[in-house]
C-alpha cells in the first residue's frame, strides 16, 4: 500500500516539474518562431520563470464571479486536473518505472482521460458567462467526436500486440517499432490528429480560441484555479505524447541510453511538434473540424482496422 | 428557431481592433443579427479643427487612423492647399509620394497580420509583420521623429529634408520586403486551414458594395477597379507606373490577396519615386498662419480606402467647419450584412479581413 502511495508522490513531483519544462519549452519554441528572445531574466536564459509565474498564480486573489454554479465551478477543474495525475500511472517510463503496470492499461488510460471534457463542460456551464458556456459546449463536442478515430486506431495496437498491458505493448515492439508498420503508421497519425483535438491544441482550439471566445472556458477562473488548468492542458500534451511513444515509437526502448531518457526523448520531441504546430498554423472551424472527424478520420480508421485485421485473421 | 442568445462582443475584446462593441444575436454559433455600436474613441476632432489654425490641425489628422499617419496628413494638406491655392515644390511632391506608399505597406502588413491573427494563427504572422513594420517606423522615426503619430507633412510642402542616407535604407527595405512578401505568401496565402477559412466567408457583391459606399481594398476585392490614385491622380500619381490588384469573388480571401498584392504595387511605386527624386528645398514657405475663404473637397487613396476632407473657410485663421469622410466608417457598414447567417469564428475572419481603424470611425 505504502509503496503504491509513493508512487503516486513521485507521479505528482513529476507532473509539476514536467508541466513548468513545457511551459519553458513552449515560451523558448514560441520565442525561436517569432524571432524573440523569450524570457530572459530570470534564472538562466530564463529557466527559473515557471517557478516565478506558479508563485504568482499561488498569492492571486481567488475571485468568484457573481451567478456562478458553485458547485460545478468549485469542482471544475479537479475534474481537469485529477483525470490527468490518474492517467500517469499506467505510463511505462522504463521496464522498471512505471507506477502500476494494469494488464487493462490501455483501456484505463483511455477512459480515464475522457473524464477531463466534463471538467470542462462544468467549467462551462458553472461560469454564468456566455463565452465559457460556448466554449464548453464546443469542447464537449470536439473532445467526444474525436474519441472515436482514436480509440479506433488505438484499437489496432492492441490486436497487433494482443495485450492491453502498456508494459506487454512495448516488450511486443522489441524487434521493429509499431509505427514502422504502413497498417500502424496511418493509425499512428490518425491517432496523433485526433489526441492533438483531445487536447485542445491548436489547430484544433476551438473552445479557447481566443479571437472568438476570449479563453473559452476558462475565461473566467484566475489565480490558482487557473493554473490547475494550464497545469492540466500541459500534462495532457505530455500524456498523449507520452502514450504515442508507448504505442507506436517503440517506448523506452532504445539503443545505448537508458530506457527513461529514451522515454522522455521520444515524448517531449513529440511535445515539441506540438508547440512548433501551435505557432505555425491558423486554428480550423467548427464545423470543418466535426465534419473532418466524422467524414474523414472515422471512415479511415474503420477501414483501416478492417482491412489489417482481415489480413491478421488471414 | 430556438431562444437567441446575446453576446455583446466588445468594446473588451481581443479580436474587435480597438473599442468596437458588437451586440450579436445568436442562434448556438449563428449570427442571427449584428449591430455595431460606436463612440467609445469620440474626440471630437472635426469639431477641434474649428477652434485650430490650419497648420495647429495637422497633428490632429494623425490620429484619425493611426496606422496610416502620413496618408492621413497628406489628405489634409492637400485639401488646404486646394483651397487656398498652394503650390508644392516638386521634390515635396516626391517626398509625400514616398512616405505615403511607404507607410500603406507597412499598414496592410498590419492588417495582414492581424488578420491571420484572428484567424487563430496565434501572433506568429502579426510578429512577422511588426519586424517589417519596425524597419519603416525607424526610417519614419529618422525623418520626422515620430513613431506612430508622424506628423510629417505640412501645408505647401513637408516639415524638413529627409537625412542622407534615407534612399539607401528604403532601397534596402524594398529587396528586403519583396523576400518577406514571398516567404508570406508560403506561410498564409495557400495554406490549407488558411484558406479553408478565408475562402469564400463574408462575400460582399459588387451591389452591396457600392450601396454601402465601401472602398479601398475593400471594394477592389469585390471586383471594382477604383483607386483614386487612378481615377483622379493627387501628387505624383500620375507620373508613376502601378497596377490596381482586384480580387473575383469578395470574400475575405481576396481582401487578404489585395492587401498583399498592394505591398508589392506601392513598393514598385516607391522604387519609381525614389529614382527620380529633384533636387530642391521640400520645406514649406507658406506663413505658419494664414486666412481663406471658399471650399474645398479633397479625397485620396487612403490604405483603408476613400479619406476624404470637406473644408469651408470664410475668412478666418480657422476653418469654419471640416468634414472627414472616413473609410473604416463606411466600410463598417456593410458588416451586419456580410456576416449574417454565418458562424461566429466566420464572423470574427469578415471583421478581420475589413481592417478597420477604430481611430478613424470614432473621430
Amino acid at each position: 500500500m505504502s509503496v503504491i502511495f509513493l508512487k503516486g508522490l513521485a507521479v505528482l513531483g513529476f507532473i509539476a516539474v514536467s508541466a513548468m519544462f513545457s511551459i519553458w519549452l513552449e515560451r523558448k519554441i514560441s520565442a525561436w518562431i517569432q524571432n524573440r528572445m523569450g524570457p530572459m531574466m530570470t534564472g538562466f536564459h530564463g529557466t527559473l520563470q515557471p517557478v516565478a509565474d506558479t508563485i504568482k498564480l499561488l498569492l492571486k486573489e481567488d475571485i468568484v464571479p457573481k451567478g456562478v454554479d458553485f458547485l460545478s465551478w468549485w469542482l471544475a477543474p479537479f475534474f481537469v486536473t485529477v483525470p490527468v495525475v490518474m492517467a500517469f500511472l499506467v505510463i511505462p517510463f522504463s521496464s522498471k518505472w512505471i507506477a502500476l503496470d494494469l494488464n487493462v492499461g490501455v483501456l484505463y488510460v483511455c477512459s480515464v482521460t475522457s473524464i477531463c471534457v466534463l471538467g470542462i463542460f462544468m467549467a462551462g456551464w458553472g461560469s454564468n458567462n456566455k463565452y465559457s458556456l460556448l466554449g464548453g459546449m464546443r469542447s464537449a463536442a470536439q473532445i467526444i467526436s474525436y474519441e472515436v478515430p482514436l480509440l479506433l486506431s488505438v484499437l489496432l495496437v492492441v490486436m497487433q500486440s494482443g495485450t492491453m498491458s502498456m508494459q506487454g505493448i512495448v516488450a511486443a515492439q522489441e524487434h521493429g517499432w509499431f509505427i514502422l508498420k504502413p497498417h500502424l503508421t496511418l493509425a499512428f497519425l490518425i491517432y496523433f490528429i485526433s489526441a492533438t483535438a483531445e487536447v485542445n491544441r491548436v489547430p484544433f482550439d476551438i473552445p479557447e480560441a481566443e479571437s472568438e471566445l476570449v479563453a473559452g472556458y476558462h475565461t473566467e477562473y484566475s489565480g490558482m484555479k487557473f493554473a490547475m488548468f494550464f497545469v492540466a492542458e500541459y500534462t495532457n500534451m505530455f500524456i498523449i505524447s507520452a502514450i504515442a511513444t508507448t504505442l507506436f515509437l517503440g517506448g523506452w526502448q532504445g539503443p545505448f541510453l537508458p530506457g527513461l531518457v529514451w522515454f522522455l526523448l521520444k515524448s517531449y520531441g513529440l511535445v515539441a511538434f506540438l508547440m512548433w504546430m501551435r505557432w505555425t498554423l491558423p486554428r480550423v472551424r467548427m464545423d470543418q473540424m466535426m465534419s473532418f472527424a466524422w467524414k474523414v478520420l472515422t471512415p479511415m480508421a474503420l477501414l483501416n482496422l478492417l482491412i489489417s485485421g482481415w489480413f491478421m485473421v488471414k | 428557431m430556438g431562444e437567441l442568445l446575446t453576446v455583446n462582443m466588445g468594446p473588451q475584446h481581443p479580436s474587435t481592433h480597438g473599442v468596437l462593441y458588437l451586440e450579436l444575436k445568436m442562434d448556438g454559433e449563428i449570427v442571427v443579427d449584428c449591430k455595431p455600436h460606436l463612440g467609445y474613441l469620440h474626440r471630437s476632432i472635426e469639431k477641434i479643427a474649428e477652434n485650430r489654425t490650419y497648420t495647429q490641425f495637422i497633428p490632429f489628422t494623425d490620429r484619425l487612423d493611426y496606422l496610416a499617419s502620413m496618408n492621413n496628413n497628406l489628405g489634409y494638406c492637400l485639401a488646404v492647399e486646394k483651397l487656398l491655392n498652394i503650390a508644392v515644390p516638386d521634390r515635396a511632391q516626391y517626398l509625400r509620394v514616398i512616405i505615403a506608399e511607404l507607410n500603406r505597406a507597412v499598414s496592410h502588413l498590419v492588417a495582414i497580420g492581424t488578420f491571420a491573427q484572428d484567424l487563430g494563427a496565434y501572433a506568429t504572422p502579426l510578429f512577422y509583420a511588426f519586424r517589417d513594420r519596425e524597419k519603416i517606423v525607424d526610417l519614419f522615426d529618422s525623418i520626422c521623429g515620430g513613431r506612430l503619430t508622424y506628423n510629417y507633412m505640412r501645408i505647401g510642402g513637408v516639415s524638413a529634408d529627409i537625412p542622407a542616407r534615407t534612399e539607401q535604407i528604403i532601397k534596402d527595405f524594398i529587396a528586403y520586403e519583396r523576400k518577406q512578401l514571398i516567404e508570406y505568401n508560403e506561410l498564409l496565402t495557400y495554406n490549407v486551414i488558411f484558406l479553408a477559412r478565408s475562402k469564400n466567408i463574408g462575400i460582399l457583391s459588387k451591389e452591396v458594395a457600392r450601396s454601402y459606399s465601401v472602398t479601398g481594398p475593400m471594394l477592389r476585392a469585390s471586383g471594382i477597379k477604383w483607386d483614386i490614385r487612378k481615377e483622379e491622380p493627387y501628387s505624383m500619381y500620375d507620373k508613376f507606373d502601378f497596377d490596381v490588384p482586384v480580387g473575383a469573388n469578395g470574400d475575405s480571401w481576396d481582401r487578404f490577396k489585395v492587401r498583399l498584392d498592394e505591398i508589392s504595387q506601392s513598393l514598385r511605386i516607391v522604387e519609381q519615386a525614389i529614382g527620380g527624386i529633384p533636387e530642391g528645398n521640400p520645406v514649406s514657405k507658406v506663413n505658419r498662419v494664414f486666412r481663406g475663404t471658399g471650399e474645398a473637397y479633397v479625397r485620396t487613396e487612403n490604405p483603408r480606402g476613400e479619406l476624404g476632407f470637406y473644408l469651408v473657410a470664410e475668412g478666418g485663421f480657422n476653418p469654419t467647419r471640416c468634414k472627414i469622410r472616413s473609410p473604416s466608417f463606411s466600410n463598417l457598414g456593410a458588416l451586419s450584412e456580410l456576416v449574417k447567417g454565418l458562424n461566429i469564428s466566420d464572423a470574427v475572419c469578415v471583421l478581420g479581413s475589413m481592417d478597420i481603424v477604430m481611430g478613424e470611425i470614432d473621430r
